[in-house]
């Protein structure tokens, strides 16, 4: 599995996907927080990184199916998946790796962002003037966000010799899961009586709750029984479809 | 280490791509799987290496069973697939190591330089897999399998588009290795099998046509033995249809004449005594038993439905 996860993560920065993924994420979250002065923390006034945890999710919807889609789909196109299924790893090993890179490569993505924590700290009145807790709690679910994404990016990967059909298929599975049920809520067959419920399939409304800062096990088991159930379809599909 | 398939069988959906192959390969041994495209040479060796599954039957390595203990299988076994599929933007060190990681080696480091002079990759050893030649790609891909020096090597068409001297050089490759390792290769080309093999597996359209040593099949689909005779100058050709034991005999050139016996009957000593009872000048004798072409063509030929 670590061979997989060390190959992988040094493939995104050898053909540039990974400072492509970086540098993306991050200038369009610097243009709208610092430089656009409708979103701009600097104009608020509140100091507040919330801006920040609004936009990321839909960034990362474009973000995550980027970097994801290539992990099985090239694998497959390339016949070099019969190579890998031959050498001692078994398809869950492969699943694994491959996501844990991509999650890995997520959490550098964040990790710059944290001046953006900073910066606020020192601007606030008086200083310190932040709801670390909150922002903690945001980091936690954004992060758990672009795992289940990218566990959905897997699956849509392993479904395709195509990378293009993996990302738009991708794009669409991630879409639905965020802000489908939010909206699947508002049918009238629900509306008034079970859209509460509904809601709570979306991972829109567990990543609100636990950007409220104070992270509730149901809101961490929702991300990761999702993850778990993308990354055991993904298995199942390299198990059956490709090989028989 | 020995391979010992039984009975097996590959449906997919309808279709029989494999029907009851049952063989069996022993250590220092070398195995040929000849068929046409699509007779299910692939599938078998896919099946070999536990890639996939089975419809009916078992496949047994060195006395575990390819489905039961996938892990075990996968490190016994080295496996080139078909077309030989590579990472292209990686560096061939780059690409032997992260293979190399796979598997318990020691020091890794010096199995990938240890196994990039045993190919002959030297030359090349500094650039990327995408840059290389076809026959330096080839190499690649049996660098991969040997890297960490299996029992068995499972090799799927290895030397499909190679020119004639990539291909002299991978086959003297792949008889070397044959040598302390069990090895099973498929190939459509014939002449691969009686450069290499020590036993022949035929098979067409998923069906076992043979399976039998290069010596054995010979003898046993050998209907005659042709004597190709090269004369500078006349002869008469009347006289050496007398000569003892010879069927027939074709003209096919003014100079050249095939002398056709029963098999095990050599006739070459009669000849030349004959041309210089006239006075002939025989420039060149050459004895052949039919040919491993043929034998194919007469297995998988649809001439012999």
């Amino acid at each position: 599995m670590w061979v997989i996860y060390k190959k992988e993560l040094t493939t995104f920065f050898n053909n540039l996907t990974g400072y492509l993924v970086l540098g993306v994420f991050l200038t369009v979250m610097g243009l709208f927080l610092f430089v656009f002065p409708e979103t701009s923390l600097l104009e608020s006034n509140f100091a507040s990184l919330e801006p920040f945890f609004e936009m990321a999710p839909s960034l990362f919807l474009f973000l995550v199916p980027a970097i994801t889609m290539r992990l099985l789909a090239e694998e497959r196109q390339l016949g070099t998946l019969a190579l890998l299924l031959t050498k001692p790893i078994d398809e869950m090993g492969l699943v694994i790796g491959k996501f844990l890179a991509a999650v890995s490569l997520l959490f550098l993505a964040l990790v710059p962002t944290l001046f953006y924590y900073i910066t606020l700290y020192f601007l606030g009145s008086p200083v310190g003037n932040l709801d670390t807790g909150a922002i903690m709690g945001s980091y936690l679910g954004l992060l758990l966000l672009g795992s289940a994404f990218a566990s959905i990016g897997m699956l849509a990967s392993s479904l395709t010799e195509s990378q293009i059909v993996a990302f738009v298929l991708a794009v669409t599975g991630c879409f639905l899961f965020f802000y489908g049920f939010y909206f699947l809520s508002g049918l009238p067959v629900f509306f008034g009586k079970w859209d509460a419920l509904v809601q709570q399939f979306g991972m829109d409304y567990h990543y609100h709750a636990l950007s409220k800062g104070a992270p509730d096990t149901r809101d961490l088991i929702y991300f990761l029984s999702v993850i778990a159930i993308f990354l055991l379809i993904t298995r199942f599909v390299l198990q059956y479809r490709i090989r028989s | 280490m020995s391979v010992r398939v039984e009975g097996l069988t590959k449906i997919y959906g309808e279709q029989k791509a494999i029907d009851k192959l049952s063989f069996q390969v022993e250590k220092g041994q070398i195995l040929g799987f000849l068929g046409p495209n699509g007779a299910g040479k692939s599938t078998t060796m896919k099946i070999l290496t536990g890639y996939l599954p089975p419809t009916e039957g078992s496949v047994e390595i060195g006395g575990f069973d390819v489905q039961a203990n996938p892990k075990e299988i996968r490190r016994l076994i080295g496996y080139l697939p078909e077309n030989n599929p590579l990472y292209g933007d990686l560096y061939i060190k780059e690409y032997l190591h992260f293979v190399a990681g796979f598997y318990p080696i020691k020091n890794s480091s010096a199995r990938v330089s240890e196994v990039i002079d045993l190919i002959g990759l030297t030359p090349e050893k500094h650039k990327k897999i995408g840059a290389l030649s076809k026959g330096y790609k080839q190499r690649v891909g049996l660098a991969q399998a040997i890297i960490h020096d299996p029992q068995v090597l499972i090799l799927d068409e290895p030397t499909t588009g190679l020119d004639p001297n990539q291909l002299v050089e991978i086959r003297s490759l792949i008889k070397a290795l044959g040598k302390e390792k069990t090895l099973i290769f498929s190939t459509h080309i014939m002449q691969e099998v009686t450069a290499l093999c020590d036993r022949v597996l035929i098979i067409k359209d998923g069906k076992m046509q043979a399976n039998d040593t290069l010596q054995n099949l010979q003898s046993t689909f050998q209907g005659e033995w042709v004597t190709t005779v090269t004369f500078q100058g006349p002869f008469t050709l009347e006289h050496f249809k007398k000569i003892k034991d010879v069927q027939r005999i074709r003209q096919i050139h003014p100079d050249v004449i095939q002398v056709i016996t029963a098999p095990g009957i050599d006739v070459r000593p009669l000849i030349f005594k004959q041309a210089v009872k006239d006075d002939n000048i025989i420039i060149g004798m050459q004895q052949d038993r039919r040919s491993v072409e043929e034998i194919f063509q007469k297995l998988t030929g649809s001439d012999i439905q």
